[in-house]
């Protein structure tokens, strides 16, 4: 493909450079800011002449960073599982097996599908208030798991409408049950579309900001998201500290990230497609 | 693709198109046992049962909650439509949804419009290592909590941030200003924070869609004499328009229910210049105790975030063949 110009290509090549550095920018800005001596007032982006890496082992103790981690895999150890399986279940249902009246129960998720959570938080606030569960994870797990059923469904749903249902009848022939037929042909012929699923709605929990700040007071029982918020409110006039916390409350995420990656892209792109 | 009843799906029957999915789908004829059919719902229940609980039951509670005036813990008052009325009538409540309207421009438009240029300039990113590097960095802002971007930005904003370090390394020293503490220049500061987020995604997006189109088009239009600007109209933006429904759809939410990063940056101030409504039903709900007024205002959010988002959808996906 020759068609486009050299000065075209050079030119995007550029923004496209352009783009990468401003992505990065804000980052490289913590980082320097993180290595200032404690107590100074650090500019922009300048590179410390005596980097104080020792600052990441405050802020770890600071941000109490062991108790942060714990209760972050809590809550997706909650909410990734259970959210992925009954998703599936009802992908399969609603997709596969086609019950009837199906496309009600489908229309009805589709309401939730563009739902703003600041539209329920407030309900949803007493009624985990009532079940006496404010301040516990159980206050953030329960309802994102509901509240993340509209796109896993649907997702499921989509994968599971286009698999042939001749699949299903040779494997009745065996005199297998649905049950057995969901679980030696289907989840495994799914695999590809769970996988995205388990990523975003990973990423998705591990990020839960509003959810987090509303059902829980107490930093150490809340998601990743949540905590760096309360951090923010403790440190906010500790610069230095600040930047160190929250880059480091960051590395899981960007860890995973790094090792899942080609996963996550294609995870966040067609999830951005479906969505 | 419905006409082809319990036949497999010839072609594309793996497909992973948005479109495959419509909701009006009649159910499929089962030429299988009929009571299995019913039993069908066993596998749907659990998903529906949490939704039910945990999304529509508070969803009608929060129409309920808008009709009266409540402060969480006394009696509640039946008001009619009195906090709706309040919601389009107050000056501030109106400046906050009108907020939430200007930050579209920064999540939503300049994202497309940047993003569309980079694309028809690019075609494609390489498969190489390269490649594989600019989309790692594109898709950060999309994988870290939208607070921590919150806390970047506030730095890379404030005084001696990096941008006004900037402005004064080439003498711009007195535009220099804390940008999110000043009336004039907080919204669109915190509007900055959404583009740098939701940059990345558009781009990518749009030059993976760019790189599926067929090259013989952009052929025949150089050779019916058109030129860039030509060929972007006649070609790419129509090839792309799936694309781009998808890059409004996902900016426009994130625009109008954005909360994360305006709780971060500026809580809302100065005065109410950067609150936006998701933030004010928070304030409303939890600080102030008006729990009717920051209902009704949860009811006009999702209303307008269906008003906004449906047209977009049905430009892209309705006169689809």
């Amino acid at each position: 493909m020759n068609l486009t110009s050299r000065s075209e290509r050079v030119s995007g090549r550029i923004f496209l450079i352009a783009l990468v550095v401003v992505t990065l920018l804000p980052f490289l800005s913590m980082l320097s800011a993180a290595l200032q001596p404690r107590g100074t007032v650090p500019t922009g982006l300048a590179w410390p002449s005596d980097p104080q890496w020792s600052n990441f082992a405050d802020a770890f103790t600071a941000a109490n960073m062991g108790a942060l981690l714990k209760s972050s895999m809590l809550i997706v150890a909650g909410v990734v599982p259970i959210g992925v399986l009954i998703a599936t279940m009802a992908g399969f249902g609603l997709g596969h097996l086609r019950v009837p009246g199906g496309h009600i129960a489908f229309g009805l998720l589709l309401l939730g599908l563009t739902l703003p959570f600041e539209a329920v938080v407030t309900p949803l606030y007493y009624q985990m208030r009532d079940l006496g569960l404010l301040n516990t994870r159980w206050a953030i797990i329960l309802p994102l798991i509901g509240l993340y059923m509209p796109f896993a469904v649907f997702w499921m749903r989509a994968h599971f409408t286009n698999v042939p249902a001749e699949l299903s009848e040779a494997a009745r022939v065996d005199g297998s049950n649905t049950w057995q037929l969901f679980w030696r042909i289907h989840v495994p012929l799914a695999r590809p579309a769970i996988a995205s699923l388990t990523i975003l709605l990973f990423l998705w929990t591990w990020n839960q900001f509003l959810l987090a700040i509303v059902m829980v007071d107490d930093a150490t029982k809340r998601t990743m998201a949540g905590a760096l918020g309360a951090f923010q409110g403790q440190w906010g006039t500790d610069l230095v500290l600040l930047c160190a916390g929250s880059l480091l409350i960051l590395t899981p995420t960007l860890i995973v990230f790094l090792i899942f990656q080609r996963q996550f892209i294609k995870a966040l792109l067609q999830g951005s497609v479906k969505g | 693709m419905t006409s082809a009843l319990g036949s497999v799906p010839a072609g594309p029957g793996t497909a992973t198109r948005p479109g495959g999915a419509d909701p009006a789908r009649p159910a499929r004829r089962n030429r299988r046992g009929r009571p299995t059919r019913w039993i069908g719902w066993l596998w749907v229940l659990p998903a529906l049962l949490m939704y039910g609980f945990f999304v529509l039951r508070p969803l009608a509670l929060t129409v309920q909650y808008s009709l009266y005036r409540w402060n969480g813990i006394g009696p509640a008052q039946w008001v009619g439509f009195d906090n709706y009325l309040t919601v389009f009538t107050d000056r501030d409540l109106l400046k906050i949804i009108t907020n939430a309207f200007v930050l579209i421009i920064f999540f939503s438009f300049i994202p497309v419009v940047l993003g569309l240029l980079v694309a028809s300039l690019v075609r494609r990113i390489t498969t190489g290592p390269g490649g594989t590097l600019v989309r790692t960095v594109l898709f950060l802002p999309q994988v870290i909590p939208l607070v921590a971007a919150g806390i970047a930005w506030s730095w890379v904003l404030s005084s001696n941030g990096l941008v006004n370090q900037l402005l004064r390394a080439v003498g711009l020293d007195r535009v220099t200003r804390p940008w999110l503490g000043e009336f004039s220049t907080a919204l669109p500061a915190v509007g900055v924070i959404g583009t740098w987020i939701m940059l990345g995604l558009c781009t990518i997006l749009l030059v993976t869609g760019m790189s599926k189109i067929d090259p013989s088009l952009y052929e025949a239009a150089r050779m019916d004499g058109a030129g860039p600007i030509r060929e972007f109209f006649a070609v790419t933006l129509p090839s792309l328009r799936q694309e781009i429904g998808v890059c409004l759809t996902v900016t426009v939410i994130a625009a109008l229910a954005s909360f994360d990063i305006v709780y971060i940056s500026t809580s809302g101030g100065p005065g109410i210049q950067t609150t936006v409504p998701g933030l004010e039903i928070y304030r409303l709900a939890f600080s102030q105790r008006q729990v009717g007024l920051a209902s009704a205002l949860g009811v006009v959010l999702m209303l307008l975030v269906l008003v906004c988002v449906l047209p977009i959808q049905r430009l892209t996906r309705g006169e689809k063949p």
